[in-house]
């Protein structure tokens, strides 16, 4: 199923006045507008309270936007209501029914729709097989580790066969190693069964890793959408820049292409004027020469990266990253002199 | 604290140790304190419950268990008995309803005047059951507002039936609400969420995912409903009149009975409803096992 989002704007009322509309409203989803290609995999990413999870709810219908309008296949659905959307939802904390069985769990969907109880938990077992939990269709969810039942919530899920599966931090309340397997196994997932899906995410890692598209949210607000290589390329708002990596911020002044910050100075593609210059810590070159710009400050080593930090003159701290085998790193030691290069770098022009 | 002491120099010790002195003995004191507490406790709860009852057993058993058992088993009794527990059985039953219907618009919608509906569930909490009734008379009864109406259809509420069931309802309307709107607030609303987008319609919702989620609570306010039903004094004397055979009930019965020196009777009675009482009691204690087991589950 494709969608398309024009305009999305939901504002949550000042529980101190208790009045929905006046001035003191928070808006948690600011003028949002995206379409998504059927099939694909796309991550919603942002820093916490961004709005992520509003912008799902409102796609799955659980939460109605104030302004805007949400298609489905062309179709407007923005008044459709939450059980007539054939969507999939897979909640931050599982929210699985506790007094039910994991089986009985996964065939709920096709249960409410009088499909023939053999029928139902014959497609339970199939799908508990597909996420791996096979013979677990006994238990209860608190019988489960968090991992299972994210796994039995995406079941679920996906045993009404929705046209559209929505996925709040899906990962977000297992363990690390966990995490990464189930991320795996998502995209495969996904590419087996091929339904689009949209899933919130505040780890740039996770986004970059597993989806097709992300959507970069910030305040509310649609800051980027784009592959990852795009978004990691050419960031379009300093945020972006400054969230989907290692940067250094600097205040810049931009003539004839070329951003100056003291004795640092890198080309950049912004208009003339003020702007803060934006550098990522991979996009620096440094080498040891007693006639350089910055001397440097400390190196840490981090398992096989290595990091500079170093002062440049009239510029102030930067941090530069490296592979723990470059060999630029030769005698870079705190203290020394260096010279630094800037091989990439975004302006982005400021009031 | 501890890095303080090792590296305090040998002069600060004896008065570091006079503190560490200070504290055990205030720990000694704190104990001793929760013993004290616990046998005020006791001596409370001796005082209050097994002493009333220890009394009234004794006091049975010298009238002589025949006579209690007759007097008991007299008509004007049993039909007290029965009267108190057509009124238990009626707000039991209207309270399942209301009580659920009150706690899910009360926790789970939005409306205007949600807050007054609030307090209004509390108020029975909050006012002598004499004054409700008092209200209540100044309202329906003989002289009340409304008597000219009530007349008119041949309607009879106060010192009838009517009365008493008005009387049982509100003083028990709080129990099974507050308890179920509690629960529904600590359970939240993803599994309802999760359950409307699996395409359940709103009533299955309610029916296969809210209610096995309060079920226990539900009892738990029903008992509790039972329990205040059948002691209720104050609002049963005002509204119905005590008439036997007509009105009165379980408690105004004792009171009766009392009042006319018939012992026997008041006491045999009392003994019984202090029994229906211990059966309830053991019934919720089980139940508040379960329900905390079950909102152990929360996640
Ligand atoms: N039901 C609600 N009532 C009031 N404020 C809310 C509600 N839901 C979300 N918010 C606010 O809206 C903002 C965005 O929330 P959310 O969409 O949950 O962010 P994210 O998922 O990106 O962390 C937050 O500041 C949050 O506090
Ligand atoms: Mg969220």
């Amino acid at each position: 199923m494709s969608i398309r989002v024009e305009h999305l704007k939901k504002r949550f009322g000042d529980f101190s006045t208790g009045s929905a509309g006046s001035a003191a409203d928070f808006v948690a989803v600011d003028d949002v507008s995206f379409e998504v290609e059927s099939g694909s995999l796309v991550a919603l990413l942002g820093p916490s309270g961004s709005g992520k999870s509003t912008i799902l709810r409102i796609l799955a219908g659980l939460e109605a936007p104030d302004e805007g309008r949400v298609l489905f296949d062309g179709v407007d659905a923005t008044h459709v209501h939450a059980r007539a959307r054939a969507i999939g939802f897979v909640f931050q904390h599982y929210a699985l029914f506790r007094h039910l069985t994991v089986e009985e769990n996964v065939a709920f969907g096709l249960d409410v729709r009088n499909v023939p109880k053999a029928t139902s938990r014959r497609r339970a077992n199939e799908l508990l097989d597909l996420v791996g939990l096979g013979g677990l269709g006994g238990r209860y969810p608190s019988q489960l580790s968090g991992g299972q039942r994210q796994r039995v919530a995406l079941a679920r899920a996906l045993a009404p066969e929705p046209k559209l599966l929505l996925l709040d931090e899906p990962f977000g309340a297992v363990d690390a190693k966990v995490r990464e397997e189930l991320r795996e196994w998502l995209r495969r997932l996904h590419d087996e069964v091929g339904v689009t899906s949209i899933f919130v995410t505040h780890d740039q890692d996770e986004a970059f890793s597993v989806s097709d598209r992300v959507l970069v949210i910030h305040r509310g607000r649609l800051e980027q959408l784009g592959t990852p290589s795009e978004i990691l390329d050419e960031p379009r708002t300093e945020f972006v820049a400054g969230f989907v990596g290692e940067v250094n911020v600097f205040p810049a002044e931009v003539a004839n292409g070329e951003a100056r910050v003291g004795a640092l100075h890198a080309k950049v593609g912004a208009p003339d004027g003020h702007a803060r210059l934006v550098v990522r810590s991979y996009d620096v070159k440094l080498w040891r020469e007693d006639a350089g710009i910055a001397t440097v400050e400390r190196v840490v080593t981090l398992g096989d990266r290595v990091r500079v930090h170093a002062l440049v003159d009239g510029a102030g701290s930067l941090v530069a990253q490296f592979p723990r085998r470059s060999s630029l790193l030769k005698n870079v030691e705190p203290g020394c002199r260096v010279q630094v290069e800037v091989t990439s770098a975004r302006a982005y022009p400021r009031a | 604290m501890r890095a303080e002491r090792d590296v305090g120099a040998p002069a600060i010790a004896p008065v570091e140790a006079a503190k560490l002195d200070a504290r055990d003995t205030r720990g000694d004191r704190l104990a001793a304190g929760r013993v004290a507490l616990g046998a005020v406790v006791v001596l409370y709860l001796a005082v209050v419950l097994l002493g009333p009852m220890g009394a009234l057993v004794a006091e049975v058993s010298r009238i002589g268990i025949g006579e209690v058992l007759s007097a008991v088993l007299a008509p004007p009794a049993l039909e007290a008995l029965g009267m108190s527990i057509a009124l238990v059985a009626i707000s039991v039953v209207v309270n399942a309803f209301v009580g659920t219907i009150g706690a899910i618009a009360l926790v789970r919608h939005r409306f205007v005047g949600r807050g007054l509906l609030g307090a209004l569930a509390d108020l029975p909490l909050a006012v002598s059951p004499v004054m409700i009734g008092l209200a209540f008379l100044l309202l329906v009864g003989r002289e009340g507002v409304l008597a000219p109406v009530l007349e008119a259809l041949d309607w009879k509420i106060v010192y009838a039936f009517p009365g008493l069931v008005i009387g049982t309802l509100f003083v028990t309307l709080p129990y099974t609400m507050r308890e179920l709107a509690y629960v529904l607030e600590e359970i939240g609303t993803s599994e309802e969420e999760a359950a409307a987008t699996l395409g359940a319609s709103a009533w299955q919702t309610f029916w296969h995912v809210t209610f096995p989620n309060v079920r226990v609570a539900l009892g738990y306010g029903l008992l509790m409903t039972a329990a205040r039903a059948l002691g209720e004094f104050g609002a049963v004397l005002v509204l119905g009149g005590s008439i036997s055979g007509q009105t009165q009930t379980a408690t105004t019965f004792i009171h009766d009975a009392v009042e006319e020196r018939a012992l026997a009777g008041g006491y045999g009675m009392a003994l019984v409803l202090g029994a229906i009482s211990v059966v309830l009691l053991a019934l919720l204690e089980h139940l508040k096992h379960r329900r905390a087991r079950a909102l152990g589950r929360t996640k």
